[in-house]
């Protein structure tokens, strides 16, 4: 029988200092291993892959601006890392961010299953831009590709602080709204996130690395001199009736501008996508129908359209829908150049379709549009704008679709578009 | 048949070495030819009366010896031995170790009731002597069983109950084996020899009777017979009890409601008159009540619900009396106590106690302490101001910051001055006081320290000159400083009000661990330590030349050790001894400065000499690899990067050495943890040394000798190499993932109540996830196809662990990240496998629930991952 030890550490710490230098050394191994595992996870997809499949790409611009893309590229997708991106100046620098942002159809039809495979936001009011930060600063570019703000914020290297987190090389590509009357970017989408990229992620995984990421870098706190702007997540709800009916009607701190449906397995496309939905009424947002240069609904709708050779009028869609043709004579006379935006408006004639697809239009020739504008219409803007002039897509029926999924869980829809 | 021995073990223990030797020789051979009947020849050389006493003693030493090894390896191999025994002959053996309980000598007596546990410890479980309880309860129920038979049979009751698990015996055992041990404490019937065994045997089958303390009146029966004899008139017998009463505390806390009042009588007589060995179980007593109610208030979270466990509040309901009591032997002081390591009295248990008390009720202490303060402090008898001095500095843990301030902020001064007190003992303890303050008071982080930018040059002055005082006082002003610094560790990143007074600092911690008057006490090593931490806590952008300067000077303190005079092998501890915490200093002087990148290019420039020094100081000991400079050399591998592979070839036999060293575990699991730091500097650089590296580790996994805590780190370590060679990893898949897999299924079998053991079987599970991880990634888009045979069982593997409650967040994350490696990185081939396995879903909406921040990160990544391969076509 083992005498009974009673005695007891007498004016002494209990841990040694030895002991606490072994501690430290496994806490630093079991943190660098982590470090290490975590960027093994990350590396392989740091680079974008850039689907660059729309023809009118320009791809001279693009591969004169990066040397080091290999030039024998004859696949249809290039590797390209933002960070080359960052360093394009002027119009090349325009023109590329300028085709990375996903665009969203708008809604003409309901998609099947939307209780089960949609998420749905409220589209906060303003300028969608693409916000990248990356060596000690942050640049927003609006969807033309122009800067509309150029400073520091707490993104990963987004502004030259000391002790700033993240590796010097990190950077993050961030899909905005500005939200002018709070000066904030609302986040809607997550494109990369410290080098890692989400291109190829379901929108079900951005939506919550978005959540989760964005709050722990101080990126949401209020700004400061490292952080000029206030950023924010955008809430988002499955679009089931609880879901929509938060997004529809729930308070938001910004001005709403429509709904976004997002299908929780789409990756993120660059361009237009029929996987992202916008949606909008009069109740959610304060411009339904299009207004003309003087801020006023026109009487007729007018739609952008883009000329191509012998006179071919198509929409921005890809491939492009052709909507109409401009007599050969009459480009000539008017000096219209091929991949010239012009704009139209529909007249008493109206958009004829058959079986829910476009056939014809009466298309009345106003001018060449606005410098500003970088792309045509797409057909599905057109498409809702028509209805929303004639027969508009109600909320009770995105309601009553939902309802309807929920009886009769496996019945596919009716209308679908085939 | 027994053989004649006695010559031989006589002669064995011979004066003249020769006979020795050669008797030596002759039981071994013996031994060896044939070991039943060497056994038997011992068990009867021990049995025999007539034989002499010295034989006698060798025969129950090599009985001994042959039955049980510190050494777990030599222990098994011993019990497979004794199972090989005839059963006829082992019989023999037991009977002849039992008529020994019977033994007119005392001596033999006790020897062989230590070998009947030992036998009984291998038996027992296999339920291979059941007669054995019997036949000692008989010895003890028999009428006319002499006094002696009593004694040594208790004896050995109380050593088996040590030995065996409660599990192992059934209740009616139970129940005969307590009923026998507590007839045997009463008074009346038995000899003091009897009941000194039968009490002392108590307090090894307290741990069995479980069942009987749920039994009031078993237990009042139980704890009456205790409680009478912690009053019998022998002390020794007393203090036995009392320590009865001790472990009763903690393991029967729960029930002692209505015996508190009579334990705290007995126990207060105990400490005012009893004597001291008695007293210092007594107060031990309250100690254990103590430890448990700070245990169960840790635990008592409210997040816990209902499940914690019952709080009595026996200190809260005892407190005037008991603190009064403690109190009161806080001037019984020894004149040397702080000399002597060894020395433990009334006075340190008393203030021991006090220390938990105040840690158990919080602020009720404070008024109850504070006027014995007050009263005692400016006392003209020393004993009184350190009494007073040591119940101020016991109670500064545990009372609220808003209790303790306003004396703290008012005795301060007093306390500073009281560093030039007359008595050595007054400034050790007020020397520790302070320490005790600067560890309580002074978190200038979380908004309060006793300690402001006025009073600062006063404290940092007067603990600069006591840094000069006797070596006991030295050493616990060094843990002053270690706290007074340790509170400026995260005060804000632009400057540390301790920066001005840093050179100063180190320079007399130096001079501190330069003294040779020093040499017995523990003040260089405190210096050291102190130091460290001066260093670790310093505002880099403030102390960075400072820290630079030191360098140097620590290297060329650490080169001088190498010239030490060496004819002792007390030299080359001492040596060892110093080098070591030469080494600390630099591995915190390299951890230090590779924090920023304007002060991690000193380390670079001074690489080189330091690895030099670090070879040196494995040179000096040939026999084992020096533990601290390999901590250091892993950090100097993390800074210096890849760079660190010139260095290679010269380490890497130390490091082979390390991996080798199973005696010194913790050596090794240091040397596991740098080659993962080498690997992450050298990545595929190290690939040269890898078969080496491998063939070891693996090794290390088989053997039953390592210990089991460096297993996990082996895993890990898998994972780091796998991931530095990336497809080169391929030539040690397989070998790695049986083994992993091996692992993985011992885990699974585990004994789930052993607490310590899932804890085990936890770092052993989230290493083999650690070590998939690894090679997962390290074949991404190379080999990735290699693992498709192990998926299945990874997820099989995931599974288990998901389903077990008692795995920790620790574990979670690793399975879910290795899950998500699996998804990202063998593409097609699991898709239909994350299919079958349908608690994917479940396990990740549990992890995505979590509050963990990292977890849910990961779980969401892994979803990401299984999201994308399930929906490729």
């Amino acid at each position: 029988m083992a005498p009974h030890e009673i005695r007891r550490p007498f004016k002494r710490r209990p841990i040694s200092d030895q002991q606490k230098r072994r501690e430290l050394s496994l806490l630093r191994q079991s943190q660098h291993r982590s470090d290490a595992q975590q960027r093994a996870r990350n590396l392989a997809s740091s680079v974008i892959s850039l689907q660059s499949s729309s023809p009118d790409v320009d791809p001279e611009i693009l591969f004169e601006a990066v040397p080091e893309l290999d030039e024998g590229t004859e696949s249809e997708s290039s590797s390209f890392d933002v960070r080359q991106a960052s360093r394009l100046r002027g119009p090349e620098a325009r023109k590329w961010f300028a085709r990375q942002l996903m665009l969203p159809e708008w809604m003409i039809d309901v998609p099947d299953n939307l209780s089960r495979d949609w998420y749905v936001l409220a589209r906060p009011a303003g300028k969608r831009c693409f916000v990248v930060s990356s060596d000690g600063t942050t640049v927003s570019r609006v969807r033309n590709g122009s800067i509309l703000h150029h400073f520091p914020s707490a993104l990963p290297g987004g502004a030259r602080k000391k002790g700033a987190s993240g590796p010097a090389n990190s950077y993050s590509i961030l899909d905005c709204i500005f939200h002018e009357s709070d000066q904030t970017y609302y986040v809607i989408d997550m494109v990369c996130w410290r080098g890692y990229s989400l291109y190829e992620c379901t929108a079900e995984f951005r939506f919550f690395w978005l959540q989760s990421k964005l709050a722990e870098t101080g990126a949401c706190d209020p700004p400061s001199f490292y952080h000029k702007f206030r950023f924010s997540a955008v809430p988002f709800f499955n679009c089931d009736q609880s879901g929509l009916h938060s997004a529809y009607t729930g308070s938001l701190p910004y001005v709403k501008d429509g709904l976004l449906f997002y299908n929780k397995h789409a990756h993120y496309h660059t361009g237009n996508t029929p996987l992202v939905l916008i949606w909008k009424d009069e109740s959610c947002s304060q411009y339904v129908i299009d207004t003309d240069n003087n801020g006023e609904v026109p009487d007729q709708q007018h739609i952008v359209l883009e000329l191509q050779e012998e006179g071919k009028l198509v929409t921005s869609d890809d491939p492009p829908v052709p909507f109409s043709c401009l007599n050969a004579d009459f480009v000539k006379q008017s000096g219209l150049l091929s991949g010239s935006l012009i704009r139209f408006a529909i007249g008493d004639g109206g958009l004829n379709c058959v079986d829910g697809r476009f056939e014809k239009a009466d298309l009345q020739y106003i001018g060449v549009s606005n410098r500003a504008r970088a792309f045509a219409d797409s057909y599905s803007k057109i498409m809702f704008q028509y209805m929303a002039r004639h027969s508009p897509l109600k909320v009770e029926d995105l309601a009553s679709t939902i309802s309807h999924e929920n009886q009769q869980d496996k019945t596919p829809e009716v209308e679908m578009s085939d | 048949m027994a053989m004649e021995i006695t010559q031989f073990l006589s002669a064995a223990q011979s004066a003249d070495a020769r006979i020795r030797t050669e008797a030596e020789g002759s039981l071994r051979q013996f031994q060896e030819q044939n070991l039943p009947q060497f056994l038997l020849s011992l068990s009867f050389e021990l049995a025999s009366d007539d034989k002499p006493s010295e034989s006698r003693r060798l025969a129950g030493i090599l009985l001994k010896n042959s039955l049980d090894a510190k050494d777990s390896a030599t222990k098994d191999h011993l019990v497979k031995q004794w199972f090989a025994i005839e059963v006829a002959l082992k019989s023999q053996i037991k009977e002849q170790l039992l008529r020994t309980l019977g033994s007119s000598t005392l001596e033999a007596r006790h020897t062989s009731a230590q070998v009947i546990a030992k036998v009984a410890s291998i038996e027992i479980p296999q339920k291979q002597w059941p007669e054995l309880v019997g036949s000692l309860l008989n010895n003890m129920t028999q009428q006319g069983s002499p006094a002696h038979l009593k004694q040594s049979t208790l004896e050995t009751l109380g050593y088996v109950c040590e030995e065996i698990s409660h599990h192992d015996l059934v209740q009616d055992e139970v129940n005969s084996v307590l009923t026998a041990v507590v007839q045997g404490m009463n008074q009346s019937e038995n000899t003091a020899e009897v009941r000194l065994a039968a009490t002392k045997a108590l307090l090894n089958a307290l741990d069995f009777s479980q069942t009987n303390f749920e039994n009031e009146m078993e237990r009042t029966y139980i704890m009456k017979m205790v409680c009478e004899t912690a009053c019998s008139k022998e002390a020794e017998i007393r203090q036995a009890a009392f320590e009865c009463l001790v472990s009763i505390a903690s393991t029967y806390y729960e029930v002692l409601e209505q015996y508190m009042q009579t334990l705290f009588e007995l126990t207060s007589n105990a400490v005012k008159g009893d004597e001291e060995s008695v007293a210092l179980q007594a107060i031990e007593f309250w100690s254990s009540i103590c430890d448990e109610e700070i245990d169960r208030q840790e635990y008592d979270s409210p997040d816990s619900g209902d499940s914690s466990p019952p709080h009595s509040c026996f200190i809260e309901k005892a407190l005037p009396h008991l603190v009064q009591m403690l109190l009161e032997t806080l001037q019984k002081q020894q004149e040397d106590q702080d000399h002597d390591d060894d020395v433990w009295n009334i006075s340190m248990a008393g203030g021991t106690c006090l220390g938990l008390v105040a840690r158990t009720v919080g602020d009720g202490v404070v008024p109850l302490v504070m006027p014995f303060v007050e009263r005692n402090i400016s006392s003209p008898e020393w004993r009184s101001r350190e009494a007073a001095t040591y119940a101020f500095g016991s109670i500064l843990e545990g009372p609220t910051i808003d209790k303790l301030a306003p004396m703290v902020g008012a005795g301060l001064e007093f306390l500073l001055t009281a560093t030039k007190d007359g008595n050595n003992h007054v400034r050790d303890t007020t020397a520790w006081t302070l320490s005790r303050i600067f560890e309580f008071l002074h978190s200038p982080e979380s908004g309060f320290s006793v300690i402001s930018p006025e009073n600062l040059p006063r404290i940092v002055g007067v603990l600069l000159e006591s840094i000069k005082d006797v070596p006991n006082v030295a050493e616990k002003v060094c843990g002053a400083i270690y706290n007074l610094a340790q509170g400026y560790e995260d005060s804000g990143a632009s400057s540390s009000i301790l920066s001005p007074y840093l050179t100063e600092i180190i320079t007399h911690l130096l001079a501190a661990a330069e003294r040779t008057d020093g040499a017995e006490s523990k003040l260089r090593g405190a210096a050291y330590e102190t130091l460290n931490e001066v260093v670790r806590c310093s505002n880099l952008s403030e102390a960075s030349s400072i820290i630079a300067h030191l360098l140097p000077a620590i290297m060329k303190k650490l080169a001088e050790t190498m010239d030490l005079p060496i004819i002792s092998t007390d030299d080359r501890e001492k040596q060892a001894e110093l080098q070591a915490s030469l080494c600390g200093v630099l591995q915190v002087i390299i951890q230090k400065l590779s924090g920023s990148d304007d002060t991690r290019p000193i380390i670079m420039q001074n690489a080189d000499d330091i690895m030099r020094l670090f070879l040196r100081v494995f040179g000096c000991h040939s026999s084992s690899v020096h533990e601290e400079a390999m901590l250091a050399i892993g950090a100097l591998a993390y800074t210096t990067g890849a760079e660190f592979v010139k260095y290679m070839p010269e380490l890497f036999r130390y490091l082979q050495m390390g991996l080798q060293n199973f005696e010194e575990y913790q050596v090794c699991s240091i040397t596991v943890g740098v080659i993962g730091d080498i690997c992450r500097a050298l990545d595929e650089q190290i690939l040269p040394f890898c078969d080496q590296i491998m063939g070891l580790l693996i090794q290390n996994l088989q053997s039953d000798a390592l210990h089991r805590s460096v297993k996990p780190p082996i895993f890990s370590c898998f994972g780091d190499i796998a991931l530095a060679i990336d497809a080169h990893f391929e030539r040690y898949v397989a070998p790695a993932i049986q083994i992993m897999q091996g692992a993985a299924q011992v885990c699974a079998q585990m004994d789930t109540l052993d607490e310590e053991l899932m804890d085990y079987a936890n770092q052993l599970r989230r290493s083999i996830f650690e070590a998939y991880s690894g090679i997962l990634q390290g074949f991404k888009d190379t080999k990735a196809e290699l693992m498709v045979p192990y998926a299945q069982h990874l997820l099989q593997f995931v599974e288990v662990v998901s389903k077990d409650s008692l795995r920790d967040e620790s574990v979670t994350k690793a399975a879910v990240a290795a899950m998500g490696d699996l998804a990202d990185v063998v593409g097609e081939n699991p898709k239909q496998l994350f299919r079958n396995f349908t608690f994917c879903g479940e396990f990740l909406n549990e992890c995505l629930q979590s509050e963990d921040e990292d977890l849910k990160v990961t779980a969401r990544w892994t979803q990401g991952m299984i999201a994308r391969l399930m929906i490729s076509s």
